[in-house]
């Protein structure tokens, strides 16, 4: 760094700061980050005796599925799941298709109340979740949805539109206006314009959002327990459920978390890339 | 922002058409709810004893400046956030300063080390909890074969150890988010500015602290705000990893409220939501200036 650009001292410097600067740190965060789920993959192929032998054993000696086979079996685990998957959809289609009008409405009109509204959707995550976790369930209780997949779907718009407005609000602000212009002379209304033009473009952005808030619907547990009942359990309530009176069965629970996070993963990986330049986007700017 | 100043069509009906849908959901789920919460903190209103629900004017508030559980969870939640959020941002960006390096695989490695930011905050608290257990968890193991420690410590059930255990778990959690946010704006730093700090003579250090940081004061800022706010607001890490407890070592403001409200005495739980949601809009003046501000009408 001080001058001397050649020679073999400054070239074993630079490889000496390679490996301390990068890879010790890079190895050390990966084990951090990723030995929670090693140790929950490989608890969920062990056998109950194995589990809790006083040795803490690193690898079973004969993994086995009898985890899986269990959850699925014994405890239904396919039902929990289906009820996730409906609360899931749903929410993201109905969050979806009101954001991405809104967002159009932001991006692309100047209007009275435009700033407060503005604001008002980026500053709702100050509400406490809990704030609003009270009133809606004696809303919900009151209207007779409470255990009803529907009083999950509205409770989690409560955060899912917010956000996916603030999301597709900065996309569409990225799609030059030009090209609507230029449809719009050539004799297409507004309506064709965003459907022709706008709705094709802004299509993969749509479905990083979409993916996002599945899994903010998928994941979420505070509203779930309150809201659901044995028939309505979506997977984090079927989750904690396996923590029972006399015990907590550690093989069932690693396994369903196994399950439960191999889906999102997969959505997350297709996804990142584009989601994460909409997230980071706004707070970069400026 | 040229893109934005543009002058865009005034004084027509469509982008109220556009906003109606989403007005009407936002109203009846957010606005409507909160207006409610506000009315049933004025009320005795447990639905365990329906019938002496009605209103009682300021005394769940009166209560609440007299009840101690709700001072010393505010003062938990204080702790929680500051030592979560601050562990959040150090390590964050220590990891977003590794990712900005150039190496092969870096996509996959940057993918992989958001998977906790994406894993639900039940199985987060539930891995947790088994890897602290006291007679089989692995940590115990670990640090025993570390030599760190002699004999196997119930981390979640010490009231000495129950706080900083559950603080190291948000951590985790928080990590991902910060390094992502950080990440972004590392790379939005002109290379410019290092070569001319370089011409200087200034060494690494020297343009992390004189180029690197106050290039992402904004970015800092703008997500330390975020988390903040949520990590103020969890609930579900703490709860399933030890319901508050030992002996409350662990109840943050938002956990108690979260009590009270699933034992269904909802006026009492408003009135601390409430307090809970000024001591936020309070810590968050500075945020909310800055997006008022970044709004053009």
């Amino acid at each position: 760094m001080n001058g001397e650009k050649f020679g073999d001292k400054s070239l074993l410097k630079q490889k000496l700061g390679r490996i301390f600067l990068l890879w010790v740190p890079l190895v050390i965060f990966l084990l951090f980050l990723l030995f929670p789920f090693y140790w929950t993959f490989v608890t969920s192929l062990k056998l109950p005796e194995e589990l809790h032998s006083l040795k803490v054993i690193y690898w079973p000696q004969n993994p086995s599925f009898q985890a899986y086979s269990h959850l699925f079996g014994q405890y239904n685990f396919l039902h929990p799941m289906k009820n996730s998957l409906v609360v899931a959809v749903i929410t993201t289609l109905i969050s979806l298709s009101v954001s991405t009008l809104a967002a159009y409405a932001f991006s692309r009109f100047r209007f009275v109340g435009r700033k407060p509204l503005m604001v008002l959707f980026l500053t709702n995550n100050m509400f406490p979740t809990v704030l609003l976790l009270i009133p809606l369930f004696t809303i919900m209780r009151k209207m007779g949805l409470l255990y009803n997949p529907a009083s999950l779907v509205l409770s989690y718009t409560t955060f899912t539109i917010p956000f996916s407005v603030w999301l597709l609000t900065g996309y569409l602000n990225d799609l030059p206006i030009a090209l609507e212009e230029a449809a719009m002379i050539d004799g297409a209304n507004r309506a064709q314009g965003f459907l022709r033009i706008v709705l094709p473009l802004l299509l993969p952005c749509m479905l990083a959002t979409g993916v996002y808030i599945f899994m903010q619907s998928w994941n979420e547990y505070t509203f779930a327990v309150l809201f659901t009942n044995e028939t309505s359990r979506t997977i984090p309530v079927s989750l904690k459920m396996l923590v029972g009176q006399l015990g907590v069965q550690w093989d069932l629970i690693t396994a369903g978390g196994i399950i439960t996070v191999i889906p999102v993963c997969i959505m997350f990986f297709f996804a990142q890339k584009r989601l994460v330049a909409g997230l980071t986007a706004g707070a970069v700017k400026g | 922002m040229d893109i934005r100043r543009r002058p865009r069509e005034k004084s027509t009906i469509w982008p109220y058409l556009l906003l109606l849908p989403v007005l009407i959901v936002m109203l009846s789920v957010v606005i409507v709810p909160i207006i409610n919460a506000v009315s049933m903190s004025f009320q005795s209103y447990n639905l365990t004893k329906p019938k002496k629900i009605g209103y009682i004017g300021l005394q769940n508030y009166a209560t609440l400046l007299h009840d101690p559980l709700f001072w010393s969870s505010l003062l938990r939640t204080a702790i929680w956030v500051v030592f979560g959020v601050g562990c959040q941002f150090l390590f964050g960006f220590l990891l977003a300063l590794v990712l900005n390096k150039q190496f092969k695989g870096r996509g996959v490695v940057r993918a992989v080390s958001l998977i906790p930011w994406v894993t639900p905050g039940v199985l987060i608290a539930l891995m947790w909890r088994w890897m602290y257990d006291g007679n089989y968890g692995v940590i115990n193991d670990l640090l025993m074969r570390l030599g760190l420690i002699k004999e196997n410590i119930a981390f979640l059930s010490k009231p000495g150890t129950a706080m900083p255990s559950v603080i190291v778990t948000i951590v985790w959690q928080g990590i991902p988010f910060f390094a992502l946010m950080l990440l972004a704006g590392l790379q939005g730093i002109s290379y410019d500015l290092y070569e001319a700090a370089s011409i200087d003579g200034a060494t690494g250090w020297q343009k992390l602290i004189y180029v690197t940081i106050p290039s992402l004061r904004n970015t800092i800022f703008v997500t330390t705000m975020l988390r903040i706010i949520w990590v103020a607001n969890s609930v579900d890490v703490i709860f399933n990893m030890t319901e508050g407890g030992p002996a409350y070592a662990t109840q943050t403001l938002s956990v108690y409220i979260y009590k009270k409200a699933s034992a269904l005495d909802m006026g009492y739980a408003s009135a601390m939501a409430i307090m809970l949601m000024l001591v936020l809009l309070l810590a968050a003046i500075p945020y909310l200036r800055n997006t008022f501000r970044d709004q053009e009408g």
